[in-house]
């Protein structure tokens, strides 16, 4: 215990260091009051570091390590799961497009509620019943368990490092926006801290972490929206009215319709701001990715695994109802902290610091507290900044545990020891495997660095749903799905989803790339040579002094295309080696969803198994009724 | 721990296990196919029926919003169907089978 304490505390000290270190970008959190960020993140630190050390005392066994021995509460999960869901990109992310497109930002986060649906009716409460816990132990129940548990680990691993992925590289750019310390430092700094809660403090750790960060990501939201919607004494239409009548936002959405705006009022614009296609332009593509969302959340691993930390079915579908009214409640908040972002800070700003809006909701905190000059203003920004670092590490650990059990759990304990492995060797595998899989973690966060991510996480949800739910949900409620079935429609459905990505829009072009960039490049030249006129004519020094910034600003920009071009370095062809892509859809689960159900009743019916079909009566029953579910392990 | 062995064709065949599996497959899939349904009305009206979406209602409340909100209000409420029937009717029925179920074709 003695040196589980001097490790936890190392840990703690090393992420304080890193964050001390370089300080010196330009970033949202000004320079004078960095401190205050470090002081609200220590003591998240602080808080989380004391949780872990008091989960690591009573985590023995695999049973603690992975489901913290299913001794969680209905509510507590709930708030756990919610934690474990609502990332970055969703607190940041969804308020930065409801800032910049307006109705369109709102609608895409409708989604991501009503996947809990699917979540709550269909998968939450036969898998507690029947699972133990991973994926690969639900679908190893009547099929051949060495390769279901296989497939089931392979498809976990790849859905967990794609949504790692795009985590860590996402969080990395987030931290370096916000408090300008640096990305590989970022990287680092959250990938030892999530190492720290998951290898010491197990499902148990990361639980309490998972709900500390909730809480306080609903409290900061709460809190947020409080002084928003306070002046307008809470009504809608109030509300609503001087988003309308706001010129800020007349002109974002001016500036969106371009020559369609020219015979527009003020009113009329503004309240175009509230009406859909300012974003999502292919209708196609939302169905698609409503699919990915819909079933593919329940096919999520760190998610599935959620359920298998409560003690009963009927703690397991609490727990869901209590994430819906979380979740739910917090993307309605989200439609208040992007619009007020919109009329109170305004897009110029919130695109000055990072182009995707991220920076909405905390330039929002800055200037509810008063601004950028007062304590409060910076004080809430800061406190903004420590809870996006917080839910970063939160949803980073989820989702190393849920790869840590496939490796450990499916593969080792399951296929390589043939489930003859003590306790004391599992949890010592689950270790190691979460060791393992945290480093790869902060590697490919550092590798990835400057890579366009924001597609990975569509793409995980897409592989889930392809992949995982079909077979999780045909080997619960149809009798004949079988081993083949499992094995040919999960890789068939993870590997067109991944096919039907690496040919579509989302991948880089470089031709498509050098094309775009020209044409910035020739315009740049062109208001080049009329600034330079207007240089040699003007006389007065304050006319010169403005063209002479115009002139740097658009050799800059020239510069940063012809970089662009060069950083291609000659390439013609994407990552696959086509010129430009095959298909138009960037979602591609209305293709590869389908196909994976489909490759699942093929293989059942084409290799019929005999023990699969006796086993079903035995399934269905303890999927319905819950005998002989694995029990709470006894404190 | 030792676990009794339990005729589970004799369970899956008895009449009360039936009538649970009857009746929750009737409404699970009833509330799961109106879900899926009332979701994907709103990216398809937002497509495809920009007009109604743009009529407004409520100040500037437009259709559009209160349809987006109202995903909300009905996903909160499925789940408090489901939730409320399964915990007063399913959940008696599971029950009882457990109790029973050493007992049903032994």
């Amino acid at each position: 215990m003695q040196r589980k304490h001097l490790l936890i505390t190392g840990a703690t000290l090393a992420t304080l260091l890193c964050a001390r270190i370089a300080l010196a970008d330009a970033s949202a959190v000004a320079e004078q009051y960095k401190w205050m960020t470090f002081a609200v993140f220590g003591a998240i630190i602080a808080v989380t570091m004391a949780i872990t050390y008091w989960a690591a005392k009573s985590t023995h066994s695999a049973s603690e390590y992975y489901a913290a021995g299913r001794s969680v509460s209905g509510v507590q999960n709930g708030w756990a799961i919610a934690g474990d869901y609502l990332s970055a990109a969703s607190f940041l992310g969804i308020a930065g497009l409801i800032s910049l497109y307006g109705y369109d930002g709102f609608m895409y986060s409708v989604g991501w509620l009503v996947a809990y649906i699917t979540v709550l009716l269909v998968i939450a409460e036969p898998c507690r019943n029947i699972g133990k816990y991973t994926l690969g132990d639900i679908l190893a129940f009547r099929n051949n368990p060495k390769m279901a548990k296989t497939v089931a680990a392979l498809s976990t691993i790849t859905v967990s490092t794609f949504y790692l992925t795009a985590q860590m590289v996402g969080g990395g750019v987030l931290i370096k926006t916000l408090i300008g310390i640096d990305y590989e430092i970022s990287v680092i700094g959250v990938g030892i801290l999530m190492l720290a809660y998951v290898v010491f403090g197990g499902m148990k750790a990361t639980t309490w972490v998972q709900i500390v960060k909730a809480a306080l990501l609903v409290t900061a939201s709460i809190v947020l929206v409080a002084f928003v919607w306070t002046p307008y004494g809470f009504s809608l239409p109030g509300f609503l009215d001087s988003v309308v009548g706001d010129a800020k936002v007349q002109a974002r959405v001016a500036a969106l319709l371009g020559d369609a705006a020219k015979n527009m009022t003020g009113t009329e614009l503004g309240q175009r701001f509230l009406e859909p296609g300012l974003f999502l332009k292919n209708p196609i593509d939302q169905i698609s990715l409503g699919m990915a969302l819909v079933l593919g959340t329940a096919g999520m691993p760190h998610i599935l695994m959620r359920f298998f930390t409560v003690p009963t079915a009927q703690d397991a579908r609490k727990s869901v109802v209590w994430a819906m009214a979380i979740i739910g409640g917090f993307y309605v908040l989200t439609l208040f902290l992007g619009m007020g972002s919109a009329i109170n800070v305004g897009v110029a700003q919130i695109t000055a610091i990072d182009k995707g809006g991220n920076m909405a909701a905390p330039l929002l905190a800055q200037y509810v507290g008063g601004g950028p000059d007062s304590m409060l203003g910076n004080f809430l920004l800061a406190f903004v900044a420590a809870v996006a670092f917080a839910t970063i590490v939160a949803v980073v650990a989820g989702l190393v545990l849920a790869s840590a059990s496939a490796m450990a759990h499916d593969i080792y304990v399951g296929v390589i020891r043939g489930d003859h492995a003590s306790p004391g060797e599992q949890v010592v595998a689950a270790r190691v495997a979460s060791l393992i899989v945290g480093v790869l973690a902060i590697t490919i966060g550092i590798l990835a660095k400057g890579q366009n991510v924001a597609h990975l996480v569509a793409l995980a949800f897409a592989v889930a749903a392809s992949s995982n739910l079909p077979a999780v949900f045909l080997t619960l409620y149809w009798k004949k799905c079988n081993t083949a079935g499992i094995v040919l429609g999960m890789t068939v459905g993870a590997f067109t989803a991944i096919g039907l990505v690496m040919v579509s829009p989302n991948m880089t072009y470089p031709l498509q790339v050098k094309a775009a960039e020209e044409k910035v490049i020739a315009a740049q030249t062109g208001r080049l040579a009329a600034l330079n006129a207007d240089l040699a004519k003007a006389a007065d020094p304050a006319a010169k002094d403005r063209l002479t910034v115009d002139i740097k600003k658009a050799e800059a920009a020239k510069a940063a295309s012809e970089k662009k071009i060069a950083d291609l370095g000659g390439a013609t062809t994407s990552l696959v080696g086509l010129e430009k892509p095959l298909i138009d859809l960037k979602n591609p689960g209305l293709i590869s969803i389908p196909l994976g159900f489909l490759m699942v009743f093929v293989g059942s019916l084409l290799y019929r198994d005999r023990r699969a079909e006796e086993m079903w009566d035995e399934l269905y029953v303890r999927q319905n009724t819950g005998i002989h579910a694995e029990g709470a392990s006894a404190h | 721990m030792t676990r009794p062995a339990l005729n589970w064709a004799a369970i899956d065949s008895d009449p009360r296990f039936q009538e649970l599996h009857r009746k929750k497959m009737a409404f699970l899939w009833g509330l799961m196919i109106f879900s899926v349904v009332y979701y994907f009305l709103l990216p398809i009206g937002a497509a495809y029926f920009p007009e109604l979406f743009r009529i407004k209602v409520w100040g500037p409340v437009n259709v559009g919003i209160l349809f987006a909100l109202s995903e909300f209000v009905v996903a909160w409420a499925i789940a408090g169907i489901y939730a409320r029937r399964a915990n007063r009717e399913f959940d008696a029925m599971a029950a009882e089978i457990v109790r029973d179920a050493a007992k049903i074709g032994a």
